[in-house]
């Protein structure tokens, strides 16, 4: 399987402003203390090596969206936050004007979660299949409002495609286009689901909008069940610890400490940093990153974990 | 985990040590009750040595959060002295450096929230 990122930033799109990119040049030149470069890709070469990600990329601000490739002509991809946009480009290019199918399976209808899918390029696409999956009750409902009179111009029924809503029944495992897709509860506003992904002997876990309360063993010890053997999880880590058990408590989201937690009882090979707070910058991301690795080493038993964090454009082979 | 405790005039030092985890957080949080309840009634101010503290995960975070608000909401002080360099690293990592002051030797916790108590901590 290969998850392919197309929005990682939780509760809200954001951008780079024209003064991050000044001061990410400005630092990079700083750095490069008086070097001279042949070519553009020497340039490339100090950059890749000698410098921080969080200078020389960008985790990105696209809201959501992290599609599974698993070798199968149709498409699987989680939420629809504003990365749907980039990524129905992408399967518009990969078509070359075939109608495609795409699969898509709902954590839950927040706006952050739904709002690239009137900017999701095949769903004006005649011909195409768009299977919408979750176990809310109310995702066709929150699909069409949004596209509703005054809030967008295009009304969910002028759509071209084929758009299919189906329920899913949590805990139960279906088998959907040769992927064995289970969901399950989580805790947040208004409930969301995790989906764990298993096809070919690789498994993905697919858990955001997650909020983990410390002092229930018996949800602790569901989730390690949820999460066991995975080579992949993606992990609402927005919040700090300290923030998600305080101020932040019964705000529906989850810290690193917790991601590396559950990811080590459960023997996770791979823990994906996701859902990123907003207000973070690159650098505030890289550190949230680098920390959770000392955590990781700190608490180390028999198995290491691989951290993460996710970025749009992030690919991972499992 | 046993918990010492050591009172010095209106400040009590309690430590902590071993590991706290999921399997004793419960049984701390029942130690640290009297105490906390007792700063509550007379004013004493907390202090948690956690010198001989080696390890704490998430559910023994919990627990000094829970202490730290409950502090808080009865006008009471808890501070933390003495972390071991991985405690610390811990604490800074989940950001509990910002809800607790912390005091690099007990004797600079006991000063900070009293000179009487300072004081009869050099007594001895």
């Amino acid at each position: 399987m290969r998850v392919r990122f197309w929005g990682t930033r939780g509760s809200i799109p954001v951008a780079l402003t024209s003064a991050d990119i000044r001061d990410k040049v400005a630092e990079a030149l700083f750095r490069a203390e008086g070097r001279r470069f042949e070519s553009v890709g020497e340039a490339h070469d100090f950059a890749a090596k000698h410098l921080d990600f969080a200078l020389t990329h960008t985790f990105g601000g696209h809201s959501p969206c992290v599609e599974i490739e698993t070798g199968i002509q149709e498409y699987l991809v989680c939420d629809m936050g504003s990365g749907a946009r980039p990524f129905g480009a992408h399967v518009l290019a990969r078509q070359s004007g075939k109608p495609a199918t795409v699969n898509v399976f709902m954590s839950h209808v927040h706006w952050d979660h739904i709002m690239g899918f009137p900017f999701f390029g095949p769903a004006y696409v005649p011909g195409t299949h768009i299977r919408i999956h979750g176990c809310h009750e109310v995702i066709e409902q929150a699909f069409r409002l949004q596209q509703a009179p005054p809030c967008f111009p295009v009304e969910f029924s002028q759509l071209t495609a084929d758009i299919e809503f189906v329920k899913l029944t949590p805990g139960r495992a279906h088998e959907i286009s040769g992927v064995q897709v289970t969901p399950t509860p989580q805790m947040h506003s208004g409930e969301s689901y995790g989906y764990r992904f298993a096809a070919g002997g690789k498994v993905v876990v697919y858990t955001t909008d997650s909020e983990h309360k410390l002092e229930n063993r018996a949800q602790t010890e569901r989730f390690v069940r949820f999460f066991h053997g995975a080579d992949l999880v993606v992990f609402d880590a927005m919040y700090s610890l300290a923030d998600a058990i305080s101020v932040k408590a019964d705000w529906g989201h989850s810290s690193n400490i917790i991601g590396v937690e559950l990811c080590q009882m459960a023997r996770v090979k791979h823990l994906v940093l996701f859902h990123h707070e907003p207000a973070y910058d690159d650098a505030a991301i890289e550190g949230v990153l680098r920390e959770t690795r000392r955590f990781e080493e700190l608490t180390r038993g028999t198995q290491a974990l691989r951290i993460s964090a996710a970025y749009d454009g992030l690919e991972i082979d499992v | 985990m046993p918990l010492a405790h050591y009172l010095y005039d209106n400040a009590l030092v309690l430590g902590p040590t071993g590991r706290l985890d999921h399997d004793n957080c419960e049984t701390f949080r029942e130690e640290l009750a009297p105490h906390l309840a007792r700063s509550a009634k007379d004013g004493t101010s907390i202090v948690l040595d956690l010198s001989g503290l080696e390890y704490v995960s998430s559910a023994g975070l919990r627990c000094f959060m829970l202490a730290a608000k409950q502090a808080k909401a009865q006008n009471s002080r808890i501070v933390i002295a003495a972390m071991q360099p991985v405690v610390a690293e811990i604490f800074q990592i989940a950001r509990f450096n910002l809800v607790f002051e912390a005091f690099p030797k007990v004797r600079d916790a006991l000063a900070a929230l009293s000179p009487a108590a300072a004081a009869a901590f050099d007594r001895g």
